[in-house]
């Protein structure tokens, strides 16, 4: 099967809530309410006439450095200069130091998988991608590194094994993140 | 001074897909129940802690709904938060309003309707609980997806197989075949366990506790007052709290959760108890079993069994009844079911009924010591409480 004519969970899901709410629009039409009984225990339901989107604006003002690091492929933290301790994901402020002395560096593009998972039933707002494998991989500079990782199989995949981190491009979202690759 | 507190009186509904009843229905069940094991009117109960999660509900501010609901009114409230662990922090409020002198009679309430979202829903709102900006927004982490994360990472480390984890879904659902409270009646065999699909490889459908309804309710009380209500009170002994990382990343190990072990010390030196003689200690325990792997680190991280040997402990069927020390003779929330914020609440309703020898025959735990340890944990390990009851007060 092709690309495009594959189902995604997202497909599944969307016409699963598509017979839902026909079912509902139409015991609603005969009984005037928005009333139905439940399909499993026959128990009345009422259908939400109001609906809700959650889409938040995060301020990113004071780490915006990381995000243009993206677009220029590098993965970026942060250093207290007082203290060198390292934050990924990167902060403006130094907890330890109680301080904000902080520079930007280029983290390493490599590490040493630690654990992993496969996403197979994933949320909502992931439905419309393959399953996706989700590691964490520690950097020789001690700092841990969460990703997707490229490879469909995980019985392929073991914690110690070398990994390279590559900036993509997410689609088809279309904007720039980090992956970590398998080193052959 | 800290005065001594007690359990007067617990409620617990029926856990599972309850379209038969609206939230604060749900949590009226309890609460009519607490309340009549306790003796006592809604007009004594002088400061009430709801601890319900939300979002797939349709109520914001649940405290004021059910406490409308339940006649308890104009009250002292609030509504509070530790994901999985809300309801032991509610407990946790609750004991602090009475153990501080502020009030002599507390209730905690945590109720959780699921059901009210579709699965997809609850499924991205469970997964958001973690870091979401880092860990969900780009890489969608499924709640069974960070623990998948724990299970990868020990059964490499300890060589345990699927089929070893299959075991603990065995064991809970033996014993809430047991419950009637339980969501799931039905036992189940490895073989099934492992024929059931991923939802987040390591971990199959069959290690996972469910999307469930539920409520559950605790009266505590100060030793004044609870020696006039009951004979037979249940002291709190020792609560032990302690919490990790958002972020996933910033965590050092992955086959053990340091706030569990953290919350577990705190608690067995509050209670006086070495930590080395739990099992001989403890009679029952409810553990937090989110999924198979959560049991099995929870015996490590509370002291049951050594580094590295907590596979051994179900392999060798040590924590059924008979065994060194009985976990989840309630079912779990593997198979009584997990709704969010009640089953910290339920946990305690479940050991109070379990000390006071009072459940059902074939799933009660024989009672030497009168020690048992509620371990609840929020999130993956972001939050963790344990709380040691006992039949006696020092
Ligand atoms: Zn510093």
């Amino acid at each position: 099967m092709s690309r495009e004519e594959k189902k995604t969970l997202k497909d599944m899901y969307d016409s699963q809530m598509k017979q839902f709410f026909e079912f509902v629009e139409s015991m609603k039409k005969s009984l005037g309410v928005p009333m139905f009984p439940d399909m499993k225990s026959g128990k009345a339901l009422y259908f939400d006439q109001r609906e809700i989107t959650l889409r938040f604006i995060i301020s990113v003002e004071n780490i915006k450095e990381f995000f243009n690091g993206l677009a220029e492929g590098k993965l970026l933290g942060t250093k207290c200069k007082d203290c060198n301790q390292l934050y990924f994901p990167p902060q403006k402020d130094c907890p330890r130091c109680r301080t904000s002395n902080m520079e930007w560096i280029e983290l390493s593009k490599e590490g040493e998988l630690l654990t992993f998972t496969q996403i197979n039933v994933k949320p909502y707002s992931f439905s419309h991608y393959d399953d996706y494998i989700v590691g964490i991989v520690r950097l020789p500079e001690g700092i841990n590194v969460t990703a997707w990782i490229r490879e469909n199989d995980p019985k392929k995949l073991k914690p110690g094994m070398k990994m390279r981190l590559e900036i993509v491009k997410r689609e088809p979202e279309n904007y720039y993140t980090y992956e970590w690759v398998p080193v052959a | 001074m800290k005065r001594n507190v007690a359990v007067v009186g617990v409620g617990h509904s029926k856990y599972g897909v309850r379209n038969d009843v609206s939230l604060p229905e749900l949590a009226w069940e309890s609460i009519n129940m607490a309340l009549e094991d306790a003796g006592l009117e809604q007009k004594d109960i002088e400061y009430v802690v709801v601890s319900n999660v939300g979002g797939w509900s349709s109520e914001p501010l649940s405290a004021v709904v059910i406490n409308e609901y339940a006649g308890i009114c104009p009250t002292g409230t609030v509504r509070v938060e530790a994901a999985c662990a809300s309801g032991s922090a509610a407990v946790k409020l609750a004991y602090d309003m009475v153990a501080s002198g502020h009030v002599d009679i507390a209730m905690a309430v945590g109720v959780e309707k699921m059901n009210e979202s579709p699965t997809p829903t609850v499924v991205e709102f469970i997964g958001r609980a973690g870091n979401y900006f880092w860990e969900f927004q780009n890489f969608g982490l499924t709640f069974p997806g960070y623990y998948a994360l724990y299970m990868t990472a020990y059964m490499y480390k300890y060589g345990a197989t699927e089929e070893d984890f299959c075991k603990v879904a065995v064991k809970n659902h033996y014993y809430g075949a047991r419950n009637p409270k339980a969501q799931f009646q039905k036992e189940v065999t490895v073989e099934q366990c492992m024929s059931s699909r991923y939802i987040a490889w390591p971990i199959k459908l069959f290690d996972s506790s469910p999307i469930t309804d539920g409520s559950a309710a605790v009266i505590l009380a100060s030793e004044e007052v609870a020696k006039q209500l009951t004979d037979s009170p249940v002291w709190i002994r020792a609560i032990g709290y302690a919490s990790d990382t958002s972020n996933l990343s910033k965590r050092d190990t992955f086959t053990s959760l340091r706030a569990g072990v953290l919350a577990g010390e705190q608690a067995y030196k509050k209670a006086g108890i070495d930590k080395d003689k739990a099992v001989e200690t403890i009679d029952v325990a409810e553990v937090h079993d989110c999924f198979t792997i959560a049991e099995v680190m929870a015996y490590e991280d509370l002291g049951f069994a050594k580094r590295g040997e907590g596979i051994e402990m179900i392999r060798n069927e040590e924590t059924y009844i008979g065994g060194k020390i009985p976990v989840n003779l309630s079912g779990g929330l593997k198979a009584k079911g997990h709704p969010i914020a009640a089953t910290g609440e339920g946990m305690i309703a479940e050991l109070t009924n379990q000390l006071l020898s009072r459940v059902e025959k074939d799933r009660q735990a024989p009672i030497k010591n009168g020690y048992a340890l509620a371990h609840n944990i929020g999130g993956t390990g972001h939050y963790a409480y344990v709380t040691i009851l006992s039949l006696s007060k020092s």
